[in-house]
This record gives C-alpha cells, structure tokens and sequence, in this order.
C-alpha cells in the first residue's frame, strides 16, 4: 500500500485509501440536520387535491397556522431560461388561491413538538373546491385542456426544437427505419434521509442560520435571500452530513423558504422533518419521460439520422435553479449519446400537468434516453438480423474530439474499448450456447448491452448554452497550511456520500507531500466555505478536484521558495515529500510543519520576499469531459409470473484517472442499484384524480440488498486532456447505463415470445400482459424450484 | 408520521389484560402484541386508538406446545419461534418452511403468530396457514371463552370474527398425518415483502394416489381459504405434473381476485396458477 501508484509518480492518487469520512458514520456519530433541538416545530398541511380552488383555511383556536396570506412580500420562487420558448412560472411558498398538485403545501402549523404539529395539523380544515386535474403530460397538451398557469399557453413551458440541414435528404436515402416508443414512468430519488431543515435566529446579530439536507449551500442562500429580500450576508447555510440526495436535494424547497421566514418571524429556533410519506409525494420526482426515438440506418446498420420526440411531464412547477427545461432539454442535447449520427431532428416539450415538481435525479434524462436509444439499437440489429454488438460496433464513435450533431465536444474515451472488453469479459459465445439449452427446457435467460457516454464535469459555458440565468459551473477551493503544518481545503462543492473530503486530500497529498489523514477539507457552510455550486451532476471531483489542484500547486510552488528561502537552495532542486522538503540528492532537508510555523511567525526573516502565510486560492471552470462504459446484464425471465432476475450484472468503465479505485467502485455500484430499481421495481403511481398510489416503501419500491446481483467492474484509464486533474466524472453513469442493459436483457429473453417491452420499470404485471398477447406460444419451464419466488 | 396522542396499559396476567379490554375497547382500545402491523398504522394515522393494551407482559400467553392432537400457540409466540422445529411432525417443518417467507428477520422476531391472524392482512402467511389448516382460534374476553373456526373468523379484508373485547389469546393448528407431504410457494416483487398470491398444500399419499389434499390460496382475494374445486381434481391422483397444473388452473378459475395498483386480475390470476402449481411442485421430495 505504501508503494506509489503504478506508473503515475504519484503515492497517493490511485490507491483505495479508506474514506476519510467513514469512522463518523459508521459510529453513529455524524451530525445530522434532524438532530438539532428546537423551539419550535412545523407540520405542513398539504392538498389532498391535484387541482382546487382554495375556499378558506381554517385553524383551530389558539393554534399558530401560517397561510399565504401571512407571507406578503414574499416573492415566488421563479427560476427562469432565456431560451427554448421558456414560460417563466412562479410557485408561491405556500399554495396561494389555487392548489396545483396533491400534497402542495397549503398551510404550516408551527408547534412546540412534531408531534403537537401533527396534532393540530389533523384539525386544520381546508375548504378547496376541486378542478378537473391534469395528471398525464399528453392529456395536459390536448386542445382545451385547463390551464395549469396563465404564464404556459398550452401547458408548455419549454418549447426545444432541433433540425439539421441534410435531415430530410438523409432520411429519404435510409434502407431501414426502426422506431422505439419508449416511456419511462416517474420515480423519487429516495435518498436515506429525507429532506429536513433546521433555521435558528441569532438575536445578537439578526442573522439566521439555516440547517439543511441540501447539496447547494450557496445556491440556497442566494434564491432565499432574494425571496425574503435580506443580505446574503444575514443568512449562514449549513449542509451537515447529509444521507444521500442524487439531485433530489438540489432543487430549491418552498419549505425551507418558510422555515427561514419563520425564524425571523418568531426570532427563535424552527425545525422541520420531512417524513417518508411526504418524502414521496410532495419532494421531487424525476425521469418521467415518454420518447419516440426513430433511427434511419443504411444497408449496412449505420445509422443515418435520428427523429426524436420528448414529451417530459414536469409537474406543476419549475424546479430551482435548474428548471424545468432540465429533463428535455438535455434529452435533445444528448439524444444520439455515443453513437456517430450526422443528420439529427427533435421535438422537445416540458409539459406542466397537476402532479408533483419534477427534478434532477441521479443521471436526469441520460437513463431515459440512453434505454431509448439502446433499444433502438437492438430493434435495428434484430431488423438487420446482426449481432447487437455488431451494431454497436459499427456506430459508435471512434475518433476524437468528435463534435456531435448537437454540438457537443467529445474529448477522448473507449466506446469500442469498453465494450470489447465487456463482450470478452461476459463471454457472449458461452452465454447464447446456455441461452440455446435453457429455452430447450422452458427457461428464458437473456442478455443485454448498454454503451453510453456521460457527459460529466462541464462548467459555466455549457450551462449558458442552455440559457440558464443561472450556470452552476465553476467551482473555488482554498488550501492553507496552518502553523502546525496541517492542511485544511474549504471547498465549494458540497459532498454528501461521494467520498470528497478523501478524494481531495488525495490529490493534495500528492502535491504538498503531506499525507491525507493530515488534511481537512471543509465544506457545507457558507461562512467558512468560498461560494460555490456543491455537489451534483458528476462534477465535483472534475471541478473541484481542479480548483483544488491549482490551489494546491500553488501552495506547493509557495512552499519550495519558502525551503528554498530557508535551506538556501535551488527551487529546482526542492522536493516535498513525507512532510518534509528535501534538497534533491543532499542530506540537507526541512520539516513542513517548521516552514509553515516560519512564514506565519517570523515572516520578517523572509525580507518581504515571500507574503507572509500559506493560504492560496483556485478557481476552475471546465469545458467538460466525457466518461463512458458498457454495462451488460444477464437476467433470467420467469414467464409464469413475469419475474426478472439479474443473474449477472458487468460494467466496463472508462472515467479518466481513477483517484480513488474504491471509491470509484462505490459510485458504480450505487448507481447500478438504482438503476435496476429504475429498470424493474420503482413506480411512482398517481390515480385518474391525480392521488399518490405509492405513497410508502412497500407500494415503492426501491430494490433491497437481496435484489442486487453482485457488479462485476473492469476499468480504462484513459487521461482526460480536459480536465487538469486528468480524471472524469462519474456519479451518474451507473444509473444510466443500468436501465438500458437491463431492459435490453429482458427483451433478449422476451425473443421467442415475439413481444417487446419498451417502458420502465418493466413490472413483472407488465410483462405479463405482453405474454399473455404473445404472437407465439412458448413452452415455460417445466420444473425446478424456479428463482421468481422465494 | 408521529402517532396520535394514546395511553399505554401493561396489564401483569390475562384477567388484567381482559378487564381493560372490556373497559376501553368502546373507547378505541386496542391491543398491542409485536406492533409491527399496528404501529406504523398508526405511525401514518391511519388508526388512533386513544389506549393501548399492551400483552407482552401477560404470563402465560407464550405458550407454544402441542397435545399430541394441536399445536397452541399463544398470543405472545413470535414469528421467529418457528425458525426452529415447534413441534415433532410435518406440521414443524411446514411452519418453519413458512416462517422463513415472513418479512424480515427483525420483524420477525417481535410480530406474533396470533397477530397476524387478528390483524388479517388478505396476504399474511400465517392466516393463509391458519386457513388452509382449519385451525381453531381461541378468543377471550371478561365473557367468557369462545373458539371460531378458521372458516369462521376470516371476514375479509382485516376483518375477522373477533369481538372489540375479545382477545385472540391462543390458535390451534391440528397436528398433520405422520406422512403427510406439504409444499408452499409465494410470489412477491422483493424478498419480504407482503405476497401478492401465495399457496399453501398439504396431502397425504395413499396407493401412489395423492388423498386428504388440501390446497389453500393466500393473498389473491379478501381472505385466504380453501379452493375445495382444485382439490377435488387432485384427490385420487398420482402426483404429476399435468395433474397439478390442472389443479393450479382450476384454483387460478375459482378465485375472485382481489385488485391493486401493481395488480389487475387477470395478472393475479396468473400468479395463482404459477404458486399453486409450484407449491404442489415444492411438495415433492
Ligand atoms: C416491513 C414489513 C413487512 C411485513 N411483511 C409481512 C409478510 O410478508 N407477511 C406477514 O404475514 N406479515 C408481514 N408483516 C406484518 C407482521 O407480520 C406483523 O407482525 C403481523 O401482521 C402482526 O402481528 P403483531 O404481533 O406485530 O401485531 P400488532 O401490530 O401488535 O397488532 C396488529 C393488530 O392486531 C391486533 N391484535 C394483535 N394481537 C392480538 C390478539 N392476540 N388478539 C386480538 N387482537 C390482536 C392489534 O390490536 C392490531 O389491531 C410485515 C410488517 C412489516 C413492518
């Protein structure tokens, strides 16, 4: 463990050191937002109704319940773009005449416990006429279909459209045109906490600090100082530990508003818990998405041009700061992933419907369209009777940069190499002689390929592109030695599991010769943190690894002028290493720790030669770079019951220079498990009224241990000329590549039935429901305790 | 998800607990056993009860011995009890093959038998043991002793013949047939989630002929019970294949199948050919 990493000349970048921040955790001694004291506690009563009229709202005696009525001055929260016909529309912190979707806060009791809260909140009478809700994004697009918000004619509220010149040449000169008609159903993040906020007033200074689970400390500074109409500077964002977010604790929470608005109200201490209930109805949901993808391909399977059309239900408000032209603008942008198309034409809408917001989740719109896309790439491999590798093989991109249709630039990556390497890791030739003996005897195995790129680490131009008023990009990092030779790193980026205060102090271990376990990276607090975007969107080991990088290098080019100062040699031949500067070849060297205590308390010695200190600063604003992977997946399909079950699950993974292997791998393995969850078992239900059918954890269902097969991973280094720090990002692909292997799997082992299955989750009632359809009758297993049920 | 206001009771012996049934069952009382059905009802409140008899105290309750005739098991006897043998006959085994298919070990290890039986989840796997079994529940109250029938007791969904003072203070599960042969079978999305069909069959080989069989259907309408029609085909059959598909057809035929968001009735129908034909397929050697 102690060697340096092989052929890097680096000790501690590459090697699986333990996470820094684990013996917390795992102790039970991490802090966390809802574990703080309050005075006060909030319940908010919420609509039973997707669409309504408010009549009154009427508290019982002597109870403390705050309205929209309460809240004048308060402004809405009102993200906005400036392109892509974007209607800005604004949600009131509390529903404000009108409700829009079940679960909307209407009103907020404030109480001295939770459980009084609830109390008085079960009393609280709410009088709401209901309104025809819309709950289906293409009911919400029909010809007099209500009006969800005056602002969006139409329900529209972003409007994306795309077409290159040569499309229609391209498209008349196809031999094959496969069509896919893809709907991904919605889905909630679920992280293990749910979303929580504590706001305390300090009566000496007037100011408020706001506790919560967030992932953008500043980002929530910003938009609730604006709404409140107060000083940035009046309000400290603290983001604690927090237990998981995957773009669900982005977005900006009407609660949290009010709690701040509270505190100054009451000029005390407010607490809010969100429950698991609450958790699933009214935080965000995600991925829902219906895409009709058509693919024009020549007679050898090279793909000519693509036709897409994104419907993207968003719910009833824009989320913040992303908006929500989040889900289908990316869908066009990226629609032709990693495959070489030159003749490109999408339709892309957000539709506002009565149904809760919808917002980032881990990958956002990738795993939807990476399904979509890979299964028409399998459709177009059966219709061209090849290999689905073959097909692959044939489109995906192979020389770089490669600009895409849309413009994107891809830096370099192994589409092919990845996928080489699954297909020889995986076995296909052993796989079809097992599949070939198993449907003999009424078993149904299957396999599937995913290959997709992951756009990770892209800065503030790529979100300008996209006209956001806001453009999260870039990222600060301050690195300090103190006087005892410790280092500390405040950084922007805001981890909440992803291993970052470990992966930093990695790549600053390399740079000062100061080992991690020595260094401190600081993050979740806007009085101690420089302002910055937090964590999300497979950026920050790119972004703030990089800014962390340039700050370091610059304290390390500090510390070899102040050795060279001080041992009297040259810069050149100063070396850091194991806490010390060395003069190379010599027996001459220094202790860090007496260097740094020197340039704090005696910098005079230094005869205004060096700044006295040891505290240096770097900013970093990426263009991005792309990751990419195979996944593969093995299921064995239960055609009695409809029951899949991942018999072998492989990804084969290129994301630049790995930091840290484990971690690494942890970020893998996570996001596979969701996006089997995705690709099998979680659902969002809403009824014809616009109610949530699967409003607790065994109604949704996000995959348990058991379900998991065990992740075979296989990884390609190939450098990022990108990124400075030569690594890529990638939180997300696991999650995106998952649902795509998956359903690809089971419509390999759906073959001899003649059906296909083009949604997500694929439900064991689903698809039972093609089966039962099912052009050919196929003899289903006839013995055996079968894998479906336990 | 904070409960609604109640008091808590711990009565010391079975009249104690009866007492303060009989006083505050009018006054939305209710018992408390493993809390694992009650609790997180109450947790989203969906029940408040305003008092709850606590019987995890009460001596005497966690009886679990057999007379050579039935297996009692009293109302404190968890469902973890039968993570080993219970009693000495294929009825043991069947209830540790069952128990295994119950939620989650913690749960496991506070839920109880009786429980389950007066909570009457359609899908519970003991009430669909209880049903298939004819077992006998022993109710209690400051009245006086009563004992209902399996076929009795299970009313619908979590609706069972039990008075609002009675207490379900012990379940008789008749003892099976030295050689009899059992088989059971569940399908659900996720390893321990509630069944959404699942099948219980019991039979006993006479000749090479397949006789006593009963096969019951759990999870699939409002109450699990017995499918006398399926049955019917089987007795008189040597075990095999054809036969038990015949029987898991004519089982999936003569239910009225309960409807959910992840299930319409066609689909469980389908599950409940595929876990009776496959809990006759377990029953094998
Ligand atoms: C995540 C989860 C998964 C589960 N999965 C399953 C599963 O797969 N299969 C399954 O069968 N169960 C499952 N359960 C339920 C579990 O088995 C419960 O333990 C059982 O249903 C109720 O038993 P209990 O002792 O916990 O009863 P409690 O929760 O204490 O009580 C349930 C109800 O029965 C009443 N009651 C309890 N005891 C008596 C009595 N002796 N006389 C009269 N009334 C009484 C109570 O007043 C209450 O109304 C699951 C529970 C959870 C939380």
């Amino acid at each position: 463990m102690n060697a340096p990493t092989k052929g890097t000349g680096m000790k501690w970048v590459g090697r699986s050191i333990r996470r820094l921040e684990d013996p917390a955790l795992v102790r039970g001694e991490g802090h966390f937002t809802a574990d703080l004291p309050a005075t006060h506690w909030v319940r908010f009563v919420r609509s039973p109704m997707a669409a309504g009229v408010i009549n009154s709202i009427t508290a019982p005696d002597g109870a403390m319940v705050i309205t929209a009525a309460d809240l004048r001055g308060v402004k809405k929260i009102t993200p906005m773009l400036y392109k892509f016909n974007y209607r800005p529309v604004g949600q009131p912190i509390l529903a404000e005449g009108v409700v829009r979707f079940v679960s909307e806060a209407v009103a907020a009791v404030v109480a001295s416990s939770e459980e009084e809260a609830e109390d008085i909140a079960d009393l609280v009478e709410l009088d709401i006429s209901e309104t025809p809700p819309l709950v289906d994004a293409h009911d919400a697009l029909k010809q007099g279909a209500p009006q969800i918000h005056a602002e969006a004619p139409g329900n529209i509220i972003v409007h994306g459209a795309h077409k290159t010149a040569g499309f229609v040449d391209a498209w008349a000169s196809a031999d094959k045109i496969i069509k896919v008609d893809a709907r991904s159903h919605r889905q909630n993040a679920t992280p293990m906490e749910a979303r929580a906020a504590h706001a305390a007033f300090d009566k000496s200074t007037g100011r408020v600090t706001l506790t919560c689970t967030t992932q953008m400390p500043h980002v929530a500074r910003t938009a609730i100082a604006d709404l409140l109409g107060m000083p940035e500077s009046d309000l400290r964002v603290i983001a604690p530990d927090v237990g998981g977010a995957f773009g669900q604790k982005m977005s900006l929470c009407t609660e949290y508003v009010l709690l701040v608005w509270l505190a100054r109200k009451l000029k005390s201490t407010v607490a809010w818990t969100e429950d698991r209930r609450e958790n699933l109805i009214a935080s965000f949901h995600s991925r829902d998405q219906h895409v009709t993808l058509e693919g024009a391909f020549d007679a050898n399977a090279k793909l000519l041009a693509l036709r897409a059309d994104v419907v993207a239900n968003i719910g009833a408000y824009s989320c913040y700061p992303n908006t929500a032209g989040m889900e289908p603008l990316m869908a066009m942008a990226e629609m032709p992933g990693p495959y070489d198309v030159q003749q490109y034409q999408c339709l892309a809408r957000g539709v506002l419907t009565n149904t809760c917001t919808m917002a980032a989740y881990r990958g956002v719109s990738r795993p939807v369209i990476t399904f979509t896309l890979e299964r028409l790439m399998d459709r177009a491999a059966n219709a061209f009777a090849i290999d689905p590798v073959d097909i692959r093989r044939r489109n995906l991109i192979d020389t770089f940069p490669y600009t895409s249709v849309t413009g994107l630039v891809f830096d370099e990556a192994t589409y092919k190499g990845t996928l080489e390497m699954a297909v020889k890791a995986i076995d296909v030739p052993a796989f079809r002689a097992r599949q070939k003996e198993a449907r003999a005897k009424g078993r149904h195995l299957g396999i599937g390929f995913a290959t997709f790129s992951e756009r990770t680490g892209y800065g503030s131009p790529a979100f300008a592109a996209r006209g956001m008023a806001i453009t999260p990009g870039w990222e600060t990092v301050h690195v300090s030695v103190d006087p005892s030779g410790y280092v500390e790193a405040r950084i922007g980026a805001s981890p909440h599991g992803q291993g970052l205060r470990t992966t930093l102090a990695q790549i600053i271990a390399d740079e000062l010769g100061i080992p991690p376990d020595m260094i401190k990276v600081v993050h979740g607090d806007t009085d101690t943190a420089p302002y910055g975007w937090g964590t999300f969107a497979s950026r920050s080991l790119v972004i703030s690894g990089g800014a962390t990088l340039i700050a370091a290098r610059k304290v390390r080019a500090k510390l070899i002028r102040i050795a060279s100062h001080m041992l009297e040699a040259a810069e050149s031949d100063i070396v850091l290493e194991d806490n010390r500067a060395n003069v190379a070849g010599t027996d001459r060297s220094i202790p860090i720790a007496t260097m740094a205590r020197e340039i704090y308390t005696q910098a005079h010695r230094f005869n205004g030669e060096i700044e006295p200190g040891l505290s240096e600063s770097g900013t970093y604003d990426p263009p991005g770079t792309f990751s990419n992977a195979c996944h593969v997946a093995v299921v064995e399909l239960d055609a009695e019951t409809g029951f899949v079950k991942i018999e072998r699950y492989l990804v084969a993974e290129d994301a630049g220079r790995i930091i840290n292997p484990m971690i690494a791998d942890g970020q893998v393995h996570g996001g596979v498990a969701q996006g089997i969850g995705n690709a099998l078992l979680e659902e969002i239900i809403y009824d014809e009224s616009g109610g949530i059918l699967t409003a607790n954890l065994a109604d949704y269902m996000p995959p348990t241990a058991h379900e998991m097969p065990t992740i075979e991973l296989h990884h390609i280094e190939t450098l990022s000329t990108q990124s400075i720090t030569k690594a890529k990002g990638l939180g997300e692909g696991g999650a995106i590549g998952a649902p795509a292997a998956v359903l690809n799997a089971i419509n390999d082992a759906l073959t001899p039935f003649g059906v296909e299955i083009d949604t997500i989750p694929a439900t064991p009632q689903r698809i039972r429901a093609l089966l039962r359809g099912a052009p050919n009758s196929v003899r289903s297993r006839e013995s055996g305790n079968p894998g479906a049920t336990s | 998800m904070k409960p609604a206001p109640f008091v808590r009771h711990v009565p010391r012996t079975l009249d104690e607990a009866l007492g303060l049934l009989s006083q505050l069952a009018g006054q939305e009382g209710r018992i408390l056993a493993g809390g694992q059905s009650l609790v997180p009802i109450m947790a989203f409140r969906l029940a408040k009860p305003a008092h709850l008899i606590d019987i995890n105290e009460v001596a005497g309750l966690d009886r679990l011995e057999s007379d050579g005739k039935a297996l009692s098991i009293g109302a404190r006897v968890r469902h973890g009890a039968f993570h080993k043998l219970a009693v000495d006959n294929p009825l043991g085994a069947l209830l540790t093959f069952v128990a295994r298919h119950i939620a989650h070990y913690p749960i496991r290890m506070r839920g109880t038998f009786c429980g389950s039986l007066a909570h009457a989840d359609p899908a519970s796997e003991w009430c669909l043991t209880a049903a298939t079994l004819d077992a006998t529940m022993v109710a209690k109250s400051s009245r006086g002793t009563r004992e209902i029938a399996a076929r009795d007791f299970f009313e619908g969904i979590m609706s069972t013949a039990l008075a609002e003072d009675e207490l379900l203070a012990e379940v008789r599960l008749p003892l099976l047939a030295p050689d009899a042969k059992f088989g059971f079978n569940e399908f659900s999305r996720r390893a321990g989630d509630f069944a959404m069909a699942s099948s219980l069959v019991t039979y006993r080989i006479v000749g090479g002929k397949m006789t006593d069989t009963r096969v019951g259907v759990g999870g699939a309408e409002a109450a699990p019970r017995r499918i006398t029609e399926a049955e019917a085909t089987l007795n008189g059959q040597t075990p095999n294949d054809a036969a038990f598909r015949e029987a898991a057809r004519v089982a999936s035929d003569a239910l009225d199948p309960l409807e959910d968001h992840q299930t319409n009735a066609e689909y469980r129908r389908d599950l409940v050919r595929a876990v009776v034909r496959r809990a006759l397929e377990n029953s094998l050697p």
